[in-house]
């Protein structure tokens, strides 16, 4: 008989000391582990200036030329946010949730990177620290580490077929991506982790993936599905993946994924084109995981950021080049939301960094300090001194969260 | 170290998976084995049908400009046209089968592992539609022909294809003081075409000098200027000159003058003057050590050892980027020869030496190329110019790992019970096959869970 991996595994929980039993402990009761935070990391330094347009800024359109939205009100205009900013009109779903008081909109915000390469740019987002390379691991995994009360397996879940450095690190995390292969036979699958005894990563990587699986398929049948999955679909797929994860009481309360595609370097595009369309994608695969946490979405805190902005002016080619603060967005039921964060430095040739690029005014790091302090419960030394080492100057922004 | 291991590192590691006999073929000269390879001309794709990019490129750009035309409702309706990616995804799959059946059939397998270096060195990634079509092209013309040779050749060859052009934008940049500017400006002043600097950062941080090699945005930008000009001919109106699909210089684009940049004054000759940075930038002692790490990561550890990464910079510098120089001082390292300090393979590497030690062939259509999608490297699209990562951790995550066992799975139920999975295991592993793998293959319940074994064995799973 050919048993499912989610079978095998409810068979090695029911025998009771089995294979995982003993790693898996359910949780206490408590505020903060109804707390769930999903980090969405997005690869390619995304237009803050496109996402969230300064209408009201005086030298806003004389800079973004073709690609400027109007004011609201007028064609192709912003989804108004105050008399200053407003959002891509492809973000709906982020319009309501501003309404609704679910959102944070930060602006002219970065992480401590000055420089220009996506690459290192992603790593200092993801390590936490002001250098490029500093460690190996990330900051969120060190948080996960320091969390109080640590009853769970694993805190954490990274939606994607391997781990992405702010994920990596001494915490235990999933991981799980979409597959369209068949499942094993039981029989094939306790073999292999034999042959793995040996192996500490080999064993510890199996386990896991035999963890997740049971779990992102639970009462659904998607393992099933023989069709493959393409582009946007499949990010969906890893959204209700996420959800199925963040919903069950015993499961991860953060997950991480990414997405890609906001290196606009030629024909951008405003209300319509090539980062109006990925705007969209992301917008409704954020209102599908609100849709399918349901309830557990009222707990929920939404981090979505990038490794840095792009010039405030256009370049040759009608899109942007890499610079350096862009926006970033806290979003969900979890949220003290309806507001814009930013200490605006302007646009005017004076104001820009370096004469070209949205000037820095806010450290992300404060802002990841904040939720991970009110949410997670992580304590404010555990954040100095191992999950952010070197971000002193940039204090733990406070009341960002309902929690 | 035994005579076995010998053999099995120089088929596993340095190449791409040994087929079986290839390591009684080896036998106890691992390193001759390897140094042979290098001697003669590189491998050439013989493959009919296989066209140059630039007719490719041609044909998809022309297609392009009738769609455009068909919307405007001057020629034929754009709906019975066909789109750049059905025209372009037939051309992708047979570039793509003609890579795999000369990595799979190869003599040289080094030399093969060596293109694909290259190339993920040089990437272009077709998430770009318009690389679509061209990524195979790139490969054959500016990667191949070069893989034996000079790195300054290689990066010219690289930087100046139409692939690497489009996939990072230059064709279009323009000198803010170009005559198209100046011009602009006269008759259009809201339109202002002007530089993108992404090529020139990429071949800087990329491709060359490495992101800490010591250059600043002001070289970027002044290099941006330098290369502006840079592009493909054929097109449309003031960008009808050249020879459609291919490289072309256009003066019109060109920010004229002399320019600093690194430290170094360049005259304007044009075109020539890009040129005369990248011979430069080539023979940096940075370029140096920034290649050379990033071969040891590839053939010796994740973390390679610093007397490595010496010898090869050494190497480098003395031989002036002589490429078959470089490799044979990694030929020579000790470093390289440790048993059990073998890479994770890549989904690639996994599934290359799967096919060769399998010794299954490469049919027309799709079927080899699903393979690297599941398993989550799809052939030429590392979705980023730094190209594909080259350490355990970016590639052994749990899900990574059970997509691997289940391909592993569906192989061995497909051909466990036609092949004899403990011959094959002596065979494809050596001395680096391990008594549990064995105990586990002879002990399995049928021919095909046996197979399933050996490829998911923790040494299988490493080179």
């Amino acid at each position: 008989m050919i048993l499912r991996r989610r079978d095998f595994l409810a068979g090695a929980l029911a025998a009771g000391g089995g294979l995982l039993t003993s790693r898996v402990v359910f949780a206490g009761s408590g505020a903060s582990s109804e707390a769930r935070f999903v980090f969405v990391i997005l690869r390619g330094a995304l237009d803050g200036l496109a996402a969230v347009p300064p209408y009201g800024d005086p030298d806003y359109t004389r800079l973004r030329g073709e690609l400027a939205f109007g004011a609201p009100g007028t064609p192709g205009a912003v989804l108004k946010l105050d008399t200053q900013f407003g959002l891509h009109p492809s973000l709906a779903f982020l319009g309501e949730s501003y309404t609704a008081r679910e959102l944070i909109v930060f602006h002219a915000i970065a992480s401590p990177y000055r420089e220009r390469s996506h690459f290192d740019g992603q790593d200092v987002l993801e390590n936490g620290f002001a250098q490029p390379h500093a460690v190996q691991t990330g900051w969120l995994n060190r948080a996960l580490a320091a969390v109080p009360a640590r009853e769970r397996k694993e805190l954490g879940v990274a939606l994607g077929q391997n781990v992405p450095l702010v994920m990596r690190g001494p915490a235990a995390v999933a991981s799980w991506s979409p597959s369209k292969l068949a499942a094993l036979d039981e029989d094939t699958l306790a073999r292999i982790t034999d042959l793995y005894a040996h192996d500490p990563l080999l064993s510890q990587r199996l386990a896991d993936a035999v963890t997740a699986d049971a779990i992102a398929t639970a009462g659904s049948n998607a393992m099933d599905s023989s069709a493959p999955v393409r582009g946007n679909a499949r990010y969906l797929e890893v959204v209700r993946a996420t959800a199925s994860f963040l919903k069950r009481e015993d499961g991860p309360q953060v997950a991480v994924f990414d997405t890609t595609g906001w290196d606009t370097h030629a024909n951008e595009g405003a209300a319509q084109g090539q980062l109006a369309y990925r705007l969209a994608a992301l917008d409704s695969g954020l209102r599908e995981l609100k849709q399918q946490l349901g309830a557990a979405w009222g707990n929920t805190v939404v981090l979505l950021a990038t490794e840095f902005g792009r010039t405030a002016a256009i370049n040759g080619t009608r899109g942007t080049d890499h610079g350096t603060a862009s926006a970033a967005f806290l979003l969900g039921g979890a949220v003290r939301g309806g507001r814009v964060i930013a200490d605006w430095p302007g646009l005017s040739s004076g104001a820009l960094y370096q004469n070209r690029d949205l000037k820095p005014t806010r450290d992300i790091r404060s802002v990841m300090k904040g939720v991970l302090g009110e949410l997670l419960r992580v304590t404010g030394a555990a954040l100095e001194t191992s999950v952010f080492p070197d971000s002193g100057a940039a204090r733990a922004t406070a009341g960002l969260t309902r929690a | 170290m035994s005579v076995h291991d010998a053999a099995a590192i120089a088929a596993n590691r340095f190449g791409l998976g040994a087929r079986p006999g290839d390591l009684a073929q080896i036998g106890e000269e691992g390193r001759g084995w390897l140094a042979d390879q290098l001697k003669g001309a590189p491998s050439q794709l013989e493959e009919a049908g296989l066209r140059p990019g630039a007719q490719i490129l041609a044909q998809g750009l022309a297609l392009r400009a009738r769609r455009r035309d068909a919307k405007s409702g001057e020629a034929a309706a754009a709906a019975d046209l066909l789109k750049l990616p059905q025209l372009y995804r037939p051309i992708y799959v047979d570039e793509v089968n003609a890579r795999l059946r000369a990595a799979i059939a190869s003599d040289r397998p080094f030399i093969e592992r060596l293109t694909h270096f290259w190339s993920n060195h040089f990437a272009v990634s077709v998430d770009k539609v318009i690389v679509l079509g061209l990524a195979g092209a790139f490969e054959r013309e500016a990667i191949r022909p070069h893989v034996l040779g000079n790195f300054t050749d290689l990066l010219l060859a690289a930087e100046r294809h139409p692939a690497m052009i489009l996939y990072l934008d230059n064709q279009r940049s323009a000198g803010p003081d170009s005559p198209l500017a100046r011009l602009v400006a006269r008759r259009a002043p809201e339109r202002k075409p002007g530089i993108n600097e992404n090529l020139a950062r990429e071949i800087l941080e990329l491709h060359t000098l490495g992101v800490n090699g010591g250059y600043t945005q002001a070289d970027v930008t002044e290099f941006a200027k330098v290369i502006s000009g840079w592009s493909i001919g054929g097109g449309q109106g003031r960008f009808a000159r050249g020879e459609p699909g291919a490289f072309v210089f256009r003066p019109e684009l060109h920010e004229p003058g002399a320019k600093s940049l690194l430290g170094k004054r360049y005259a304007d000759h044009g075109e020539e003057q890009g040129v005369a940075v990248l011979r430069d930038v080539a023979q940096r002692p940075q370029t140096a050590r920034f290649i050379a790490t990033k071969l040891a990561r590839h053939f010796i550890a994740d973390d390679p050892p610093a007397s490595a990464v010496e010898r090869l910079t050494r190497v480098w510098l003395a031989s002036s980027g002589h490429l078959p120089s470089v490799y044979r001082a990694l030929i020579d390292s000790p470093e390289a020869w440790q048993a059990g300090s073998g890479k994770f393979k890549t989904p690639a590497d996994y599934i290359l030496s799967g096919f060769r030690g399998l010794e299954l062939p490469v049919e027309a259509g799709h079927g080899a190329i699903v393979s690297f999608e599941v398993l989550g490297q799809r052939n030429y699209s590392p979705g980023s110019p730094a190209g594909w990562p080259d350490r355990s951790a970016d590639w052994d995550g749990p899900s990574a790992l059970m997509k691997r066992i289940e391909w592993a799975d569906t192989v061995g139920q497909r051909l466990g019970s036609r092949r004899n999975a403990m011959k094959l295991a002596s065979q494809l592993l050596g001395d680096t096959l391990s008594s549990a793998t064995r105990t586990a293959i002879a002990r399995a319940a049928s021919g095909a869970q046996a197979l399933t074994l050996l490829l998911t064995a923790p040494e299988y799973m490493r080179r």
